[in-house]
């Protein structure tokens, strides 16, 4: 038995927005992965629960009339990993939530709750973060949409206002069209092991695939919240696909990142994996993106 | 403390059951202290060690992690649902006895679930792909290596290819 002071299911949107603002010390609950943990714990114990698990509006892929790929908050890693639309356009996302935990984690754990949670080493944060995604949050207000880079406040805290709950990431088509990326995971182990630091990369090649056009590198576990590193991506635009420039590219972004010392890790080993991680993903995402990496 | 109860009907290895629920319960606690069915082990209940381990339409979950009130309206499907109508046991529990697969137990009814989601799948899975889709377990007496093997040859048999499974050494 957990202890849960009460819970209050929810048959839609608006019906647990309604619930939120009727029960504003409760807390959501979507796959219960982090909560019903910390629940165990004893670190929200006795607290009141409002489950958005059974909104299967809030889940699945799909495009919106302009091109906009929308992701439902409750669609879990392993249907994000599955999805044809994720395979085709942003599988970079799709292999990264492939990496969380072990398979149940997969199955129970949902995007929007990786994302509400606040927490600098999700998995799929820092992807999100380099394909410029969109959440869109559902409140007593009606919607309301902001990158996700204003969505993260600080450790463990994101913009999530009362009686908000978060409904769907969103990914533009300029933001995806033309880029392909890489992601890559540092941890002890292959499998239910959170990130040391997490690394994701897109690139968009010039026509001739001899020009980084634009490029985007993000963290996880690189500071308190998920980040972009804007000095190396302004130094990557315009440069050729050359070994040199990409190791130029990927030392910059110790002028982006501020990881600390944990006990997963020091902060001078973050500091070393993460321009390994940034030359190897950008490496890796030019390939995809049908270049090549040359002398 | 909570009185509330929510009436939970589901599947549970081919049956249709319906019991008032205690809203706090997990998923484990309902399938062992309701309904009896102990192959669920209770390990971490914090899903981590995989022991909880259960089919939710055909998917791999902890239940140990998963509220008792979202299995409304699910089919489930325990290690006691494997079972043949006279209470045979099924291919993959034989594989992890001919395997040594099994030292204390604890682990296994989870870690054979996992096997039962690949083996329903009806697709031929690579090493690394086994290993990836049964990493959701911790086994502390056997190691790892006749797990994998059973579930291995059992993946191979049920392809037809026996030939191939005999021929892995154990």
């Amino acid at each position: 038995m957990y202890d849960i002071k009460a819970i209050y299911e929810a048959e839609s949107v608006a019906h647990a927005v309604q619930l939120l603002m009727e029960h504003p010390q409760a807390q959501i609950i979507a796959g219960g992965s982090d909560v019903l943990v910390q629940i165990r714990e004893g670190k929200q114990a006795g607290v009141e629960l409002v489950s958005i698990y059974g909104l299967d509006e809030l889940r699945g892929v799909s495009f919106e009339a302009d091109g906009t790929i929308r992701i439902g908050s409750l669609t879990s890693f392993s249907h994000i990993t599955r999805d044809p639309i994720i395979q085709t356009h942003i599988n970079v996302l799709g292999q990264a939530v492939d990496q969380v935990g072990g398979p149940q984690i997969r199955n129970i754990g949902t995007i929007g709750g990786n994302t509400c949670n606040g927490v600098t080493s999700a998995d799929s944060a820092s992807t999100l973060f380099a394909w410029d995604a969109i959440i869109e949050l559902t409140g007593p207000g009606g919607v309301r949409q902001l990158p996700i880079q204003d969505f993260y406040i600080k450790a463990g805290q994101v913009d999530l206002r009362p009686g908000e709950l978060q409904t769907g990431i969103l990914i533009p088509r300029a933001a995806y069209e033309g880029y392909q990326g890489h992601y890559i995971k540092y941890a002890m182990r292959e499998a239910m092991d959170i990130a040391t630091t997490g690394c994701s990369v897109n690139v968009k090649l010039s026509a001739d695939k001899g020009t980084m056009e634009d490029v985007r590198i993000a963290y996880g576990v690189a500071g308190p919240v998920p980040m972009r590193a804007p000095t190396a991506e302004a130094l990557a635009k315009g440069k050729p696909t050359s070994i040199q420039a990409v190791e130029e590219v990927a030392k910059a972004v110790l002028e982006d990142i501020h990881p600390r010392d944990s006990w997963r890790a020091a902060k001078d080993f973050r500091q070393h994996i993460a321009v390994t991680m940034a030359q190897r993903a950008l490496t890796q995402s030019i390939q995809l993106a049908g270049g090549a990496v040359h002398e | 403390m909570s009185k509330q109860y929510k009436l939970v009907r589901c599947t549970i290895n081919g049956k249709q059951v319906e019991k008032m629920i205690d809203v706090r319960a997990s998923l484990t606690d309902m399938l062992r202290d309701d309904y009896r069915l102990t192959s669920v082990k209770k390990g971490c209940e914090v899903g981590e060690c995989g022991a909880c381990n259960v089919l939710i339409n055909g998917e791999c979950f902890n239940s140990c992690i998963y509220l008792a009130i979202w299995a409304d309206g699910k089919e489930i499907l325990t290690l006691e649902g494997l079972a043949g109508p006279n209470g045979e046991i099924s291919d993959i529990q034989q594989a992890f006895i001919d395997e040594a697969a099994v030292q204390c137990g604890f682990c296994t009814p989870g870690f054979i679930m996992s096997a039962a989601e690949i083996l329903e799948s009806g697709r031929e899975y690579t090493d690394d792909e086994i290993r990836k889709l049964m990493s959701g377990h911790l086994c502390r007496c056997t190691g790892y290596e006749n797990i994998f093997r059973a579930v291995k040859k059992t993946m191979l048999r049920r392809l037809g290819k026996h030939a191939e499974a005999d021929q892995i050494l154990t």
